[in-house]
C-alpha cells in the first residue's frame, strides 16, 4: 500500500484536494476521450460489427408465450424441413450437453440455458433454431409446435410467498428460496423504548437500464481441443466464468471467452448474457459450425434480465429529538423465475450500509427471496440501492412529518458526523471518508434550497401542487466478493470456505519502440476507461496520455483476470485504475533503476517527466524514456541486475479491508463508500398527471475525481436512469404473467425532451482504501433520484408515495379526483361476470331477426362454425360440444394463424350457454370464457354476450395498446356472425347485412 | 425481429397499382411510408404475401387545395405537409402535425398511411374526423368518397375493401370565425396518445373530437349554452366513449383526461372566440 | 413496374456516401442488415427494429430515415448517407468534434444515428433553438448520457455556423 495517497489531517475538507505526487498532472483533469474518434465516425468495433467466421450460422430462440406451463411436447419436424435450417436444439437435448447453472443458494431449483419440461416466465427460451440467417431462423420459429399444459402463474411476490400458492420449483419445496434474519445491536429494546415508531410498506417496481445495443454471442467449438471459443458482449463479473464452464462440464481453460473492443452500454444487464453463451456453445457444438445470435429488442425487454422488484416493510424507531435509534427492514425480494447467478446478490449488495448515511446503532433485517413467473433478475445499475433507499428515505420523510421536523433537518440530525470517519456501521461497513454534513450544507447553499422553498410557497399560494424532495444516500463501490456469503449462516460459511476481496488486474507494457500499452480486465461498456487509464498510467511513467494505447477487449485465455474482473459495482476508478497505477508504478521503478545507471546518479535522484528520465539534481542530465525501454528489450544484459528483465508488469490489487463476513454477520460489503445528497422541486399538473421537475440538484462526494468531465457524464447518465425509474419505466406484467412492455413504446426510457436540467456539485474526500483515492460514482443517482423525486411528489400531493414509476396514471390516482357519475348508468344489460378480475373483458349485444329457438339451433350446429369464425380454415368436431378450430386472428394488417379448442357448456336450450376456449399460435396464446344469453324481443332475439380473455405472448408484449379494441372488434364480428348465420349461410351475404343487424354497444 | 418473406412490387402508375391490388386481394398490402407497417412486419404481427410500394407513383404525390379542402395525396409525408406553404388554410393541421411521432418518422410517414392504419391513438384520424373530412378511395373500376366516420370502422379497421386504396384525404379548410385547439397526453412527447382532444369552435358551439379512447376517433357537437353545460356534456361524452385499459392508463384515467382536457380546450376556444 | 419475388435475391444499387455500391437482397432484407452485413458499413447500428430508438438512422435522398423500417430494395437508385460519410476524410466535422468536446457520447452506440439526424438539423435550420434541438433528439434514445452533452454540442455548432456565415 505504499502508493496510497498521503493525506493530511485536513483531508476532510474536501475542496482542498491533497495529492501525493507532484507529477500527477493528467489525473484530475478533463481529457477528450480516446474512444471517441472511432465511435464518432461509425468505426467502433461492437460485437455485431466483427467479422463472422466462414460458415457462420445464425440462431434464434423460440420463447414461451405463457408464464407458467408444462411442456408436453415440441414438434420441430416442419421447421427442420425448412431449407436453410441446420439444427434445432430443445431443452432435452441441451440437458445432455450441460449441467444446471450453479447458484448462490443451495436449493433444488435448477436452471439451464433452455427450459426443461416446464416454462416459468413469458419469453423463457424453449428451443434454439440454427439456420442460414436470422430471417430463416425466424421462419422456423413460426412453425415449431409446442404443446403446453398451463399451470397457475404467480406474479405478485407476496402471493408467491404464501404456502398455498402453486410452486414454481416443486422440488425446492417452497417459492421462498431463501430466508435469513439479522440483528445488529439491540433493535428490540430500541423499538420498545422508542418515542416514535414510523412504519411503511413500499413496492419497488421492475425496471431495466436497457442498453441500446442488446446481447450478442458468437460461439465456435474446436473439437480437436475440446475448446469453446466465444465472443460475447459480456460485462462480468467473471465469477460467472466458472459458472458457465461448470455448466459445460469443462475446466475454465476450455471456455475461451473474448469480449469485443466496444460495447453499446450495459449498466449491469450484460451480465445476464451468460446463459445464452452456454446455449450458443451447445448450438455450435451440435451444428458443428460457428453460430451467432444477436438479441432483438423484444427478447431483451421480455426475457433478458431486470432489476428485482421488492416489497419492503420498514420501521424506524426514533427518540423524542428525531434521532433514529433503530431500523427494521422486512424485505421480500422477487428474483423472477430462477435464482440466476449472482442472485440473490441484489438484496445483499447493500448489506453493510443498510443504515444509509446515518448513525443508527440497532438494526433488524429479515430477507426473503421469492421466485415468481417473471424474467430472472440480475445486475442493474444501482444494484440493490434503489430498492433500499426507496424504503429508507421514504420512512425518514414520514418520520419527519410525524415529529413535525423539517425533512432536511431530521436528516442532518442523523447523518454520520465528520469526526466519526471512518465510521463502522452496525452491519459492518466501514464508511471510509467524507463530510456528509459539509456536503449537505454546501449543496443547500450553492443549490439555493432557500429559493426553491420560496418557489414552493409561492406556487402553493397560487393553488398549484408543488413539492420539494430530499435524499441522502451512501453509494457503495468495489464489491467485496464475500458479501454474498452473508446469506449463509456463520457455520455454513465456515464449511464452504472464505470468500473475500475484490481482485483487480492491470498490465502495463513497454514495447521495443518505447511505446506503452495498457491492458485491463474491466470490460467497459462506454464509460471511457481507456481514456482514464491513459491518464493514470501517464502520470506514473512521466509520459503523455496520447502516446499510450489502452486495450480493454479481453480474452480469458491470454489476458490476466480473476473472478472479480468485469464492469460492475463501480469498481473501475478505485480498483481497476488503482491496479493500473500500481503496475505502472512498478515499471516506473524499473525504468528509474535503468536510468540511474545510465545517468550515473543514485536512484533517488531520478524522476520521470515529460517523456524523459532526468536527474533531479541536474535537469540537463536526461535520457528519453523510450531509449531506456529500447535498451531493456535490445540489450537486456546491460540493464542493472536489480531492475529485473522485461518491461511488462501485471498488478493485482485488492483492498485488505474487504474481509469475509464475521461470525456476527457483519460485513464490509464494499471497498469504498461515496455520499450523495439530492434535492429537487417538482410541480404536479392535476390536469394530466404530469410531473415536471422544476429543479434538481445532486451533490456527490466520490473521493478523488480522475476525470471531471467523465465523472459528470456518469452522474448525468445515472440520473437519466433514476429519472426514468421514478417517472416512466416499468417492465409491466399482468397478474397472470403476460408481459406488456415489449417495445420502446411500451417500455419508456426518457427522451431528450423529458430530461430536466441537472446541477451537479462535487466534494472530494479521497478514499483511504483505493490506490487512486477515487470511489465509484456512476450508480449513485440510480439510488437517490427515484426516492428523491418520490419524496418531492409526496410533498406536492400531500399523500404518501409507495410505488414507482409515477406515471400519469399513478399521479392521477394519488390526487384522486372524484369521478362524476355516468349519466346513463344502465347502458349494458348486466350479465353474470366471469372470474379473473384482470382479464380483458367486454360485453355487447346484437339483435337478430329470428326466434331464440332458431338462433339456438344455429349456435349448436357445428356446420355453422366456419361461417361464424372469421378467417376460419378448418373445424374438427372433437367430442360432444367440443371443437378444434384452425383460424386466423386479424385486425388491420395484423394477422396470425392459431389453433383453438372450443367448448360449449352450461347449455340452457333457447336461453343461453357458455363458450370457452384456448388458442395458441405464433402471435401468442389466449384463454377465454364467454357467456351468451338469448332473449326474445320485438325484432326477434336479442343476443347479449360477455367475455373475459387472457392474452399472452408476443401479441400482448408488443400490441397491448391495441389489444382491447382489436379483441372487441373480432368478438363483435363473431357474434355478429352468430346472429347473421340464422338468415343466410353464405358468409358474404352475412357480411353485407352485418352492419344493419348488429348494434354492438361495447 | 425480421419480417417473413414477401414479394415486392413497385408500380409506377395508378393502373399498375390497381391491377396488383385487384389480382392479389387480401394478400396484398400497400406500403407507403412504412412507419407503422414495417415495424409490424418486423415483429411478424403481419405477414402479407406481397407488398405494393406506391411511393414512386407520381400522381399520388400532390398536395393542394381543392373543393374547400386541403387535398393530400397518398404518398405525401407528414413532414412535407407541414412544410407546405398552403397549410395556413387549416390551422388545426399546423398545430397537430408536430405532435405526430418525431421529426424523423414524419419525414417518411405519410398522412394517408396514418389514416389507413387506423390506430385509435393516432392524431391524423382524429383531425380528419373532427374537421369532418373525407377520404377518396379508388380501385380499378371506381372512385368513392367516404366521410371520416364512415371510413374508419374500428381499431385498425377501415372501410377499405380488397383491391382498393386511398388516393387522397381531404381536410376542410378553415372557415371564417373558427377557432382551433388541440392537446394530447402521452407518456412521452411523440408517443401514442393516451388521450388526444381536438376542438373546433365557432359562434354557435364547439365540435370536440377525442382520440386514444374509443376504437375510433369520436366527435361530438356541443352548442354554447349556459356555463356549466359543457362540463356535463363532456362527462357524458367521456362515459360514452367506453374507454379501455392498457399498459399506460386505465379507463377511468382516460375518462378523467377527456373531461378535463375537453373542458380546458373548450374554455380556451371560447375565450379566443370572444376576443375575435 | 418492378416486381421482385420473395425467394429471389435481387440487385440493389445506390450511392452510399457519394460512392456507387451494389449488392443483392431478398425483398424482405432490411436496409440496416443490407448496409451492415452486405456492404460492411457497420456504423449504422440497430437498437430496436421497430422504429423508436433511432440508432439505425440514415439519410435517404437527404431525408432522415429509420433504416430498420426500410427494405434495401426500396433504396435502389437513391442517395444514401450514413455516419461513415460524415467526416471530411480524416478530419472529423464540426458536429463530431463538438460531440467529443462536450462528452456527448459514452458507449457511442446511439451516436451514429443521432449524428445523422443532427446533420440535417444544422444544415437546414441554422436558427434552431434549444427546444427544437431537444425535439429532434427526441427521435432517438440514448441510455448513457441523459442527452446533456448533445444539446450543448449542437447549440455550439449552430452558433459557430451562424457566425461563420455572417463573417
Ligand atoms: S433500430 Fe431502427 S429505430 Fe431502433
Ligand atoms: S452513448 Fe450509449 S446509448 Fe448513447
Amino acid at each position: 500500500m505504499i502508493y496510497r495517497l498521503i493525506f493530511s489531517s485536513d483531508h476532510l475538507h474536501p475542496t482542498r484536494l491533497i495529492v501525493s505526487n507532484a507529477r500527477m498532472e493528467h489525473v484530475g483533469r478533463s481529457f477528450e476521450r480516446v474512444e471517441d474518434p472511432a465511435l464518432l465516425r461509425g468505426a467502433g468495433r461492437f460485437a455485431d460489427d466483427l467479422a463472422e467466421p466462414p460458415g457462420c450460422l445464425h440462431a434464434a430462440f423460440l420463447r414461451a408465450p405463457v408464464a407458467h406451463a408444462e411442456i408436453k411436447s415440441i414438434d420441430t419436424k416442419n421447421a427442420l424441413a425448412l431449407p436453410g435450417v441446420t439444427a434445432i436444439i430443445t431443452g432435452s437435448e441441451l440437458a445432455q450437453h450441460t449441467a444446471p447453472f450453479l447458484s448462490g443458494v443451495k436449493v433444488n431449483a435448477p436452471q439451464y440455458a433452455l427450459a426443461i419440461e416446464r416454462v416459468r416466465h413469458v419469453g423463457e427460451p424453449v428451443a434454439i433454431v440454427v439456420a442460414r440467417d436470422r430471417y430463416v431462423a425466424e421462419d422456423a420459429l413460426e412453425i415449431i409446435q409446442v404443446d403446453y399444459a398451463s399451470l397457475d402463474p404467480v406474479v405478485d411476490p407476496e402471493v408467491a410467498a404464501e404456502p398455498t400458492t402453486q410452486l414454481l420449483h416443486p422440488d425446492a419445496g417452497s417459492n421462498v428460496l431463501h430466508e435469513r434474519r439479522f440483528k445488529y445491536g439491540d433493535p428490540d429494546q430500541a423499538f420498545a423504548e422508542a418515542a416514535h415508531v414510523v412504519k411503511t410498506t413500499v413496492r419497488y417496481p421492475r425496471n431495466s437500464c436497457t442498453p441500446i445495443e442488446a446481447f450478442v454471442v458468437l460461439a465456435t467449438y474446436h473439437p480437436g481441443e475440446n475448446v469453446f471459443e466465444v465472443t460475447a458482449n459480456f460485462q462480468g463479473p467473471y465469477t460467472l466464468h466458472p459458472v458457465m464452464a461448470r455448466a459445460l462440464g469443462l475446466p475454465g481453460n476450455r471456455l475461451r471467452l473474448k469480449t469485443p473492443p466496444d460495447s453499446g452500454g450495459s449498466f449491469g444487464t450484460k451480465q445476464a448474457v451468460f446463459n445464452n453463451i452456454v446455449g450458443l456453445a451447445v448450438a455450435a457444438k451440435v451444428s458443428r459450425r460457428p453460430v451467432k445470435w444477436v438479441e432483438d429488442r423484444l427478447e431483451h425487454l421480455a426475457a433478458s434480465t431486470s432489476a428485482t422488484n421488492r416489497v419492503t416493510t420498514i420501521q424506524a424507531a426514533l427518540d423524542a429529538d428525531g434521532h433514529i435509534t433503530a431500523l427494521d427492514y422486512d424485505q421480500l425480494e422477487d428474483c423472477g423465475a430462477y435464482l440466476r447467478a449472482p442472485e440473490p446478490a441484489t438484496i445483499y449488495r447493500m448489506h453493510g450500509n443498510m443504515t444509509g448515511a446515518y448513525t443508527i446503532e440497532n438494526l433488524a433485517i429479515r430477507n426473503r427471496v421469492v421466485v415468481t413467473n417473471k424474467t430472472p433478475t440480475g445486475l442493474m445499475r444501482g444494484f440493490g440501492g434503489p430498492q433500499v433507499y426507496f424504503a429508507l428515505e421514504r420512512v425518514v420523510d414520514l418520520a419527519a412529518a410525524r415529529l413535525g421536523i423539517d425533512p432536511l433537518e431530521i436528516r442532518r440530525r442523523n447523518l454520520v458526523p465528520p469526526n466519526a470517519m471512518p465510521h463502522s456501521t452496525a452491519p459492518g461497513a466501514v464508511l471510509d471518508s467524507g463530510n456528509y454534513l459539509g456536503t449537505v450544507d454546501r449543496a443547500e447553499h450553492e443549490g439555493d434550497l432557500a429559493e426553491l422553498r420560496a418557489r414552493r410557497a409561492q406556487a402553493r399560494a397560487d393553488g398549484r401542487l408543488y413539492g420539494i424532495g430530499h435524499a441522502c444516500i451512501i453509494e457503495p463501490s468495489i464489491s467485496n466478493m464475500g458479501y454474498i456469503t452473508t446469506l449463509l449462516t456463520p457455520q455454513e460459511r465456515a464449511r464452504s470456505g472464505a470468500k473475500n476481496g475484490a481482485l483487480a488486474t492491470a498490465s502495463v507494457n513497454f514495447d521495443p519502440s518505447g511505446a506503452v500499452t495498457v491492458q485491463v480486465s474491466s470490460v467497459p461498456q462506454g464509460q471511457g476507461h481507456r481514456t482514464v487509464l491513459a491518464q493514470v498510467v501517464a502520470d506514473e511513467l512521466g509520459i503523455y496520455p496520447s502516446t499510450i494505447v489502452t486495450a480493454t477487449d479481453h480474452d480469458t485465455l491470454k489476458d490476466p483476470w480473476s473472478i472479480a474482473s468485469g464492469n460492475y459495482s463501480s469498481r473501475f476508478a478505485g480498483a481497476v485504475a488503482g491496479a493500473a497505477k500500481l503496475a505502472a508504478a512498478r515499471i516506473a521503478e524499473r525504468l528509474k533503476s535503468i536510468a540511474a545507471s545510465d545517468l550515473n546518479v543514485p536512484l533517488s535522484d531520478v524522476e520521470l517527466t515529460d517523456g524523459m528520465a532526468r536527474a533531479v539534481s541536474n535537469p540537463d542530465n536526461a535520457i528519453p524514456i523510450e531509449r531506456i525501454a529500447a535498451k531493456a528489450h535490445w540489450s537486456p544484459l546491460s540493464v542493472p541486475l536489480d531492475a529485473g528483465a522485461g518491461l511488462r508488469e501485471t498488478a493485482f490489487w485488492t483492498a485488505p479491508e474487504l474481509s469475509e463476513p464475521d461470525t456476527h454477520d457483519r460485513v464490509n460489503s464494499s471497498g469504498a463508500y461515496g455520499f450523495i445528497f439530492d434535492f429537487c422541486g417538482v410541480e404536479v399538473d392535476p390536469l394530466d398527471g404530469a410531473v415536471r421537475i422544476d429543479k434538481y440538484v445532486t451533490a456527490h462526494d466520490a473521493g478523488r475525481i480522475l476525470n471531471p468531465t467523465l465523472a459528470d457524464g456518469q452522474i448525468r447518465g445515472g440520473f437519466a436512469h433514476g429519472f426514468g425509474a421514478a417517472l416512466l419505466e416499468e417492465l409491466t406484467y399482468t397478474p397472470d404473467g403476460a408481459f406488456l412492455a415489449g417495445t420502446f413504446s411500451d417500455y419508456c426510457p426518457p427522451y431528450a425532451s423529458d430530461m430536466p436540467e441537472l446541477k451537479i456539485l462535487h466534494d472530494q474526500s479521497p478514499s483511504p482504501v483505493t490506490p487512486t483515492g477515487a470511489k465509484g460514482l456512476g450508480e449513485g443517482n440510480c439510488m437517490s433520484t427515484p426516492v428523491c423525486i418520490a419524496n418531492a411528489v409526496a410533498d406536492a400531493v400531500g399523500c404518501p408515495v409507495n410505488t414507482l414509476p409515477l406515471t400519469r396514471e399513478r399521479i392521477l390516482k394519488l390526487i384522486s379526483i372524484e369521478e362524476p357519475v355516468d349519466p346513463k348508468p344502465t347502458r349494458i344489460p348486466p350479465l353474470e361476470l366471469l372470474g379473473d378480475g384482470h382479464a380483458l373483458r367486454g360485453e355487447g349485444s346484437a339483435t337478430v331477426p329470428a326466434s331464440p329457438e332458431k338462433v339456438w339451433e344455429t349456435i349448436l350446429d357445428p356446420d355453422h362454425l366456419p361461417a361464424i369464425i372469421p378467417f376460419c380454415h378448418a373445424v374438427e368436431h372433437d367430442g360432444e360440444h367440443t371443437y378444434r378450430v384452425e383460424a386466423s386472428f386479424g385486425i388491420g394488417p395484423i394477422r396470425g394463424r392459431f389453433q383453438a379448442q372450443l367448448l360449449l357448456s352450461n347449455l340452457d336450450p333457447g336461453k343461453g350457454l357458455c363458450l370457452n376456449g384456448d388458442a395458441t399460435g405464433a402471435l401468442g396464446c389466449a384463454t377465454g370464457r364467454s357467456e351468451i344469453r338469448l332473449t326474445k324481443c320485438e325484432k326477434g332475439t336479442r343476443v347479449d354476450y360477455a367475455y373475459a380473455l387472457l392474452i399472452s405472448g408476443k401479441i400482448a408484449s408488443v400490441g397491448g395498446r391495441l389489444l382491447e379494441g382489436a379483441v372487441r372488434g373480432q368478438i363483435a364480428e363473431i357474434f355478429g356472425r352468430i346472429a347473421g348465420a340464422n338468415t343466410t349461410k353464405t358468409a358474404s351475404g352475412l357480411r353485407a347485412r352485418l352492419a344493419g343487424w348488429l348494434r354492438v354497444k361495447s | 425481429m425480421k419480417p417473413a418473406a414477401f414479394d415486392y412490387a413497385r408500380p409506377d402508375t395508378m393502373d399498375e397499382a390497381f391491377d396488383l391490388l385487384e389480382h392479389h386481394g387480401n394478400d396484398a398490402q400497400i406500403l407507403a411510408g412504412g412507419q407503422s407497417l414495417a415495424a409490424m412486419l418486423n415483429m411478424r404481427l403481419a405477414s402479407p404475401r406481397i407488398l405494393v410500394d406506391i411511393t414512386r407513383i407520381e400522381a399520388l404525390r400532390t398536395v393542394g387545395t381543392f373543393d374547400g379542402a386541403v387535398d393530400v395525396g397518398a404518398t405525401v409525408t407528414q413532414d412535407r405537409l407541414l412544410r407546405w406553404p398552403g397549410l395556413t388554410t387549416q390551422p388545426l393541421l399546423t398545430t397537430v402535425l408536430p405532435w405526430i411521432g418525431h421529426p424523423q418518422t414524419r419525414q417518411r410517414g405519410t398522412v394517408c398511411g396514418s389514416l389507413a392504419h387506423g390506430d385509435p391513438s393516432s392524431e391524423l384520424p382524429l383531425v380528419l374526423a373532427t374537421l369532418g373530412g373525407r377520404v377518396i378511395l379508388s380501385n380499378a373500376k371506381r372512385t368513392r368518397t367516404l366521410s371520416a366516420a364512415k371510413f374508419q370502422t374500428g381499431a385498425m379497421r377501415t372501410a377499405l375493401e380488397p383491391g382498393e386504396m386511398i388516393v387522397s384525404a381531404r381536410f376542410p379548410t378553415a372557415q371564417e370565425g373558427q377557432v382551433y385547439r388541440f392537446h394530447e397526453v402521452s407518456p412521452r412527447r411523440g408517443d401514442f396518445a393516451i388521450v388526444a382532444v381536438a376542438v373546433v369552435a365557432d359562434s354557435e358551439g364547439v365540435t370536440v373530437g377525442v382520440g386514444g379512447v374509443a376504437d375510433t376517433p369520436s366527435v361530438r357537437r356541443i352548442e354554447w349554452l349556459e356555463t356549466d353545460a359543457f362540463t356535463d356534456a363532456m362527462n357524458e361524452f367521456a362515459w360514452d366513449l367506453h374507454a379501455t385499459n392498457d399498459v399506460h392508463a386505465t379507463a377511468e384515467t382516460r375518462r378523467g383526461l377527456v373531461r378535463r382536457l375537453g373542458a380546458k380546450l373548450i374554455e380556451e376556444a371560447r375565450d379566443a372566440l370572444s376576443l375575435c | 413496374m418492378l416486381y421482385l419475388s420473395a425467394d429471389g435475391r435481387h440487385p440493389v444499387r445506390f450511392t452510399l456516401n457519394g460512392r456507387y455500391v451494389e449488392g443483392e437482397a431478398e425483398p424482405r432484407l432490411l436496409l440496416t442488415d443490407f448496409l451492415r452485413h452486405e456492404i460492411g458499413a457497420t456504423g449504422t447500428h440497430v437498437g430496436c427494429e421497430h422504429g423508436v430508438c433511432g440508432a439505425c438512422t440514415v439519410r435517404v435522398d437527404g431525408l432522415v430515415v429509420r433504416a430498420c423500417l426500410v427494405y434495401a430494395v426500396q433504396v435502389d437508385g437513391c442517395r444514401v448517407d450514413t455516419i461513415e460519410g460524415m467526416a471530411d476524410g480524416d478530419e472529423l466535422n464540426d458536429l463530431q468534434l463538438a460531440f467529443q468536446r462536450h462528452h456527448a457520447l459514452q458507449c457511442g452506440f446511439c451516436t451514429p444515428g443521432i449524428l445523422m439526424s443532427l446533420s440535417q438539423l444544422v444544415e437546414e435550420e441554422p436558427h434552431a433553438d434549444g427546444s427544437r434541438v431537444r425535439e429532434v433528439l427526441s427521435g432517438h434514445l440514448c441510455r448513457c448520457t441523459g442527452y446533456y452533452g448533445m444539446v450543448a454540442a449542437v447549440m455550439e455548432v449552430l452558433a459557430a455556423r451562424r457566425k461563420a456565415k455572417n463573417v
